[in-house]
């Protein structure tokens, strides 16, 4: 059972979950500080650990939107969170595969903060209302990278078959 | 069954007869691009190499450019390390094209790639910005990834498991009428199929309003192409990539020119006829809130950006100087402009271009990002309002998330700087 944490709209840039003006702080054990600093009151919760690993943001569409900055994935994946929605805009969604946060995309996704959810195979079961969703696979190319535990992994494997 | 600009690209990178949307392949890179986010790259390169045995070295350093540009100069101390390791990182490795914080050769990366012939038609390219769509203006395969990424390019040379995207073709008709430019035919297209229209896609331009179109436009209308959610927009190379290339890259090698095939199979095919475009304006918060400009004349703007990797060239200071000349920023209305890059700044110079500015009221920056991604340089108050020729208006974006943000097109900047108000330039300008 995960728990939604927190509901959000269409479109959420990478400006909102990690803004520019911390962009200097690179490292992925850094960056979780961040996390969706303009949201003063859900980065505070974040920050003082209320927030358990694997709870769930739920979004609409093209979730991720905008830079290519991966400390937009690295700070989430800081705090083990999932993120499930209608669908994600390119980049992050490879970085987050590639930095082994958790997406699911799921097109017809209903909740509300606080509902539980439960991840089924292909479908994502809202407990609270009883209704169940189905979810998209993602890009075949990048399976192999997730099952690999990511790509410093996946990379490694290469540059040891290389020699 | 024919192949796309893209297809035929990743095929040529692959070694390949034949490739088509949906596969999955490893390209080989032509040229790899990054800015002051290697700081991040170097972190995740050494990563990659722990306990492998093996040194840390990159596969080519000839084909890495890195570029300084997002906070030049370093607006704190923390990115001035960051700097400094990466120039340490650069002299270890003996990468050359590496662009520092210098008057004769710095600028945007978006500007330096193509002026400095880094990138050629054909080639696979791919920058940790997401702004790297760029280079499709070339004919390049021109992408945004992250920084792990990139580790991973400049360990193994290749982009692993790449699909082979889809790709929609766009054909633009017609000229541009007076005061109407590339930016605002990207916006519009923007508009039309939204933020998330081409994602995962690739906008292929054709027609004869990009036959007719300048690299600098094809370079602000590629650049923009991933605002619609595209992996990249690309235009087929001609007569004038090859005029750029030559005369102003001063590319001596050989260069490849290559189209797509006559049977290519798209995903779909969009057709705009730019003599009935308007100019356009992007309104907060969202980069496919698109109206035409006469809908928003008369909002109060504090501030005007022009510049970026989007509107910097020569010819969108020229089209601003023009409309600026001899008049005045209007009290209470800042004017920033900031060339794409030095050598633009120098041209613009000699043009006398940046004497109109400062004339006007304007200040004229140093080439680099500027206050595009809300780091430096020109912060909004709250409250404010910006009109900007740069690519991005999310909440936030310029530093301040009780500001907004609208994009617009050089001629339109400048116009609503005269008179600090949104104001369309066919009837405020001259």
């Amino acid at each position: 059972m995960a728990k939604v944490v927190l509901k959000l709209g269409d479109d959420i840039s990478t400006d909102i979950i990690y803004p520019g003006r911390f962009m200097a702080t690179v490292l992925p054990s850094e960056t979780p500080q961040f996390a969706f600093a303009d949201h003063a009151e859900f980065n505070a919760r974040l920050r003082r650990k209320e927030i358990l690993g694997g709870s769930v943001i739920v979004a609409g569409k093209n979730f991720g939107c905008g830079s290519s900055r991966e400390q937009a994935a690295s700070t989430l994946k800081g705090y083990e969170l999932v993120i499930v929605a209608r669908n994600f805009a390119r980049i992050f969604l490879q970085n987050s595969i590639n930095l082994g946060l958790r997406t699911v995309v799921c097109p017809d996704i209903e909740t509300s903060e606080g509902d539980e959810l439960e991840f089924a195979g292909d479908k994502v079961v809202n407990t609270t209302t009883g209704k169940a969703f189905a979810t998209l696979p993602l890009p075949k190319a990048r399976q192999a990278i997730i099952d690999a535990g990511g790509l410093i992994a996946y990379t490694r494997l290469r540059i040891m078959k290389k020699s | 069954m024919g192949m796309t600009m893209v297809e035929k690209i990743l095929a040529g990178a692959t070694h390949r007869p034949f490739v088509k949307a949906g596969d999955v392949v490893e390209p080989e890179v032509g040229m790899a691009m990054s800015h002051e986010n290697a700081a991040l790259v170097i972190n995740q390169f050494r990563e990659v190499f722990k306990d492998t045995g093996k040194e840390a070295k990159v596969w080519d350093p000839s084909r890495i450019a890195i570029i300084f540009d997002h906070r030049v100069p370093a607006e704190s101390s923390k990115t001035a390390t960051n700097q400094k390791r990466i120039r340490e990182f650069v002299a270890a490795q003996g990468i050359t094209k590496f662009h520092d914080i210098r008057g004769d050769e710095g600028g945007i990366c978006h500007q330096i790639l193509p002026e400095s012939g880094y990138v050629l038609p054909g080639k696979v390219v791919v920058g940790t910005d997401s702004h790297t769509t760029s280079h499709g203006a070339l004919g390049a395969f021109a992408f945004g990834i992250g920084a792990t990424e990139m580790a991973s390019v400049w360990a193994l040379g290749v982009v692993l498991n790449v699909e082979v995207p889809l790709t929609i073709k766009v054909v633009a008709k017609g000229r541009f009428p007076k005061y109407v430019m590339p930016k605002d035919f990207i916006l519009h297209l923007i508009g039309k199929i939204s933020a998330e229209g081409a994602n995962f896609k690739v906008l292929e331009f054709h027609g004869p309003a990009f036959k007719n179109m300048p690299t600098s436009g094809r370079l602000t209308v590629c650049n923009m192409s991933v605002e619609a959610g595209a992996t990249s927009g690309i235009v087929p190379p001609d007569e004038e990539t090859l005029r750029y290339l030559r005369e102003e890259a001063k590319v001596k090698g050989k260069i490849e020119v290559f189209g797509p095939d006559p049977d290519a199979s798209y995903d779909k095919v969009i057709e705009i006829d730019v003599s009935k475009l308007e100019p356009q304006v992007a309104c907060p918060h969202t980069v496919d809130n698109v109206k035409p400009v006469r809908k928003v004349v008369g909002i109060k703007i504090n501030q005007v950006v022009i510049g970026s990797c989007t509107n910097g060239r020569l010819d969108d200071l020229a089209v601003a100087a023009k409309i600026v000349k001899g008049k005045k920023v209007a009290r209470g209305t800042r004017m920033l402009v900031f060339p794409a890059s030095y050598k633009i700044y120098k041209q613009a110079l000699n043009a006398g271009y940046l004497a109109d500015f400062i004339k006007a009221g304007a200040v004229v920056m140093n080439p680099g990002c500027g206050p595009c991604l809300g780091v430096h340089q020109g912060a909004l108050g709250d409250g404010e309002v910006a009109l900007a020729t740069t690519n991005r208006n999310f909440k936030g974006r310029m530093g301040n998330p009780n500001a907004e943000v609208y994009l617009a097109s050089p001629a339109v900047a400048a116009a609503s700087a005269l008179k600090g108000v949104i104001t369309d330039p066919r009837k405020g300008g001259r």
